[in-house]
């Protein structure tokens, strides 16, 4: 496992899509490395052979019958939209 | 009935407007007064809608006076309040989160649950506080304001579901709805006196729920008995397509079931745990989950030491596996079709950046880091699978368990409810208060906290019962057991 040394904020953040502050940066540095140093501990774990649980009881192949009906309306879909027009969300300008 | 209306249990409550002696409407302003005269201090509640809880009051009186009139029975939640943690949808109301993020934010359709509870003649009641997207122990992460915990108000009432647990232990809501991701509805629910049970993963439908981390998150319910307990259960439970984990399996009547097994006289299997009564327990609280042990032994059940051997790693496992899924789970917060919008982006990639950063708090923002990280490229294996791995084998050892009891019996908290700012500095602290909750939530089992004493200062304790897969009914007498002799429930806390 890594050492939180390794935690580059900018890049992370920058995957997440969030600007930090620079107090941010600062103060989750130390408190995200506490949690890490803590998580460390998994290291000790010996889990060869062990397969990995995504859910405690999966269920797969779930299917439902391909039949149309009834959806949000284009009214609802666009209830909390923080800006729309003419049925469409507004975004600002993607391409030049 | 000994008590305020505001405190009656649904049994209760329901057996006197079925006899003519009480209408929903009265129930419901019984409520509204009480609600009004404390929340003030409480702060339970983001909203509510008073005019919209009377006309479903009026509602469910009208379908009570036509049912009577065909010869026809209700079911036992008509004309019942439930409270809504905030982040359970209910069409055409408030659902923030407790977010800047979702300020404003209108539901466009019923989850699974409130329809659920609407068919049954529920009352959904109000908008319950939580840490904002259900992330913390403590309800001091809400946006909007802290929650104070009814029996000592400079002191948390626990979370993330902390609103749910304190209006249901301040006389503001019958009973509760809340959502538990790592121990969101039992701590709360142990620190301010009340049953809080978090069900079987895929018992109940996850749709119309935000997202936290969607492997772990399970809806259930808050109440004032185990009776109670079970019958809402039983009517937010079963499969659901709408949620594809959730699990195709008959609901039992809880009710019923609960009782057929209390009439046969079985004799539980309880497994102690020993690595749950170790360093971080508070003295008073292990005195009174040994003192709750040794009832159930009075009782005449076999207590039996078991052991949960990886217990000391579930917290570590836990918040790499909840901060991805968390991660994934609030990507959708993008400002384009709903929630926040930065005022000040200069193109598409910059209304990203900014609406997240200005729409989520300090602790969501630390999750998603933490989970953006555990998820990156280069330290999956390291951290996100080896964590997968470590949940197998946290899970194999309840099941090891179960082969030898019928259900375990822990404490639910480390302590009793702290003092607001105390962890509020230290995520690591805080994390480390859901010890006890945490693994059956990786494990996907189901839990109950049931009341088990006080502090010599007045504080709650909770006693939490853990049950096998799908067992919530044995899981129920169980915990019915001790209440049945133990009448923690029915103290109040002075407001």
């Amino acid at each position: 496992m890594t050492k939180p040394r390794d935690l580059d904020l900018d890049h992370v953040a920058n995957l997440a899509r969030i600007t930090l502050t620079p107090e941010e940066k600062e103060r989750f540095a130390s408190q995200i490395g506490d949690v890490l140093a803590h998580i460390a501990h998994l290291n000790e774990v010996d889990v060869s052979g062990v397969e990995p649980t995504a859910h405690a009881f999966p269920v797969v192949n779930v299917w439902a019958a391909d039949v149309p009906e009834p959806g949000l309306s284009v009214g609802d879909a666009l209830l909390n939209a923080p800006q729309k027009r003419d049925n469409m969300f507004v975004v600002p300008r993607v391409v030049e | 009935m000994k008590d305020a209306l505001y405190h009656g249990t649904i049994s209760e409550l329901s057996a006197l407007m079925g006899a003519g002696e009480l209408s929903a409407v009265e129930l419901m302003e019984s409520v509204l007064a009480r609600t009004k005269a404390v929340d003030g201090r409480v702060r339970a509640f983001n909203s509510f809608d008073e005019k919209d809880a009377l006309d479903q009051a009026r509602a469910s009186d009208l379908r009570r006076s036509r049912a009577r009139a065909a010869g026809e029975s209700v079911g036992p939640l008509e004309g019942i309040p439930v409270g809504l943690k905030d982040v359970i949808s209910v069409r055409g109301q408030p659902l923030t989160a407790s977010s800047r993020m979702l300020e404003g934010f209108v539901s466009p359709y019923d989850s699974t649950v409130t329809e659920k509870l609407k068919a049954a003649g529920a009352v959904c009641w109000g908008r319950l506080n939580l840490d904002e997207f259900a992330m913390g122990s403590s309800t001091e992460n809400s946006a909007f304001g802290a929650t104070s915990n009814p029996w000592d108000l400079d002191r948390v009432p626990g979370g993330s579901s902390g609103g749910s647990a304190a209006a249901v232990a301040a006389g503001e809501a019958t009973a509760a709805l809340g959502s538990d991701t790592g121990g969101s509805i039992r701590q709360p629910a142990a620190l301010c006196n009340v049953v809080g049970l978090k069900p079987t993963y895929g018992r109940v439908s996850r749709y119309g729920l935000i997202a936290f981390a969607s492997s772990l998150d399970q809806i259930g319910p808050f109440t004032r008995s185990v009776g109670d307990a079970a019958t809402l259960l039983g009517v937010i439970s079963g499969h659901d397509r709408r949620d594809s984990t959730s699990v195709d399996l008959d609901v039992p009547d809880y009710g019923r079931a609960v009782a057929d097994l209390k009439k046969s006289g079985r004799r539980w299997r309880l497994g102690i745990p020993k690595e749950y009564f170790g360093e971080g327990l508070d003295s008073e609280v292990g005195a009174a989950v040994q003192a709750a042990i040794d009832e159930y032994r009075r009782l005449g059940a076999e207590i039996r030491e078991v052991s949960l051997p990886h217990t000391k790693y579930a917290v570590g496992a836990y918040y790499i596996i909840a901060t991805a899924e968390c991660s994934s789970n609030l990507a959708r917060y993008d400002g384009v079709r709903y929630g926040h919008r930065s005022k000040d982006a200069r193109d598409a990639l910059d209304l990203y950046f900014k609406s997240r950063a200005e729409g989520f708090g300090a602790e969501v923002k630390r999750r998603i880091i933490l989970g953006t990280y555990v998820l990156s490229s280069g330290y999956y294996d390291a951290y996100y699978l080896r964590a997968q791995k470590v949940r197998t084998l946290i899970r194999r050892d309840f099941l090891e368990a179960y082969k030898h009891v019928d259900a375990i019996v822990t404490p639910t908290s480390p302590t009793p409810a702290f003092r607001k700012g105390e962890k509020a500095a230290n995520p690591l602290a805080m994390y480390l208060n859901d010890i006890y909750t945490i693994g059956v939530n990786l494990a996907g089992l189901p839990g109950v906290s049931i009341p088990c004493g006080f502090t010599r200062g007045g504080l709650p304790i909770g006693l939490q019962v853990i049950g096998q897969p799908f067992k919530e009914a044995e899981l129920l007498a169980v915990a019915g057991a001790y209440e049945e002799r133990n009448d923690w429930r029915s103290r109040h806390p002075a407001l």
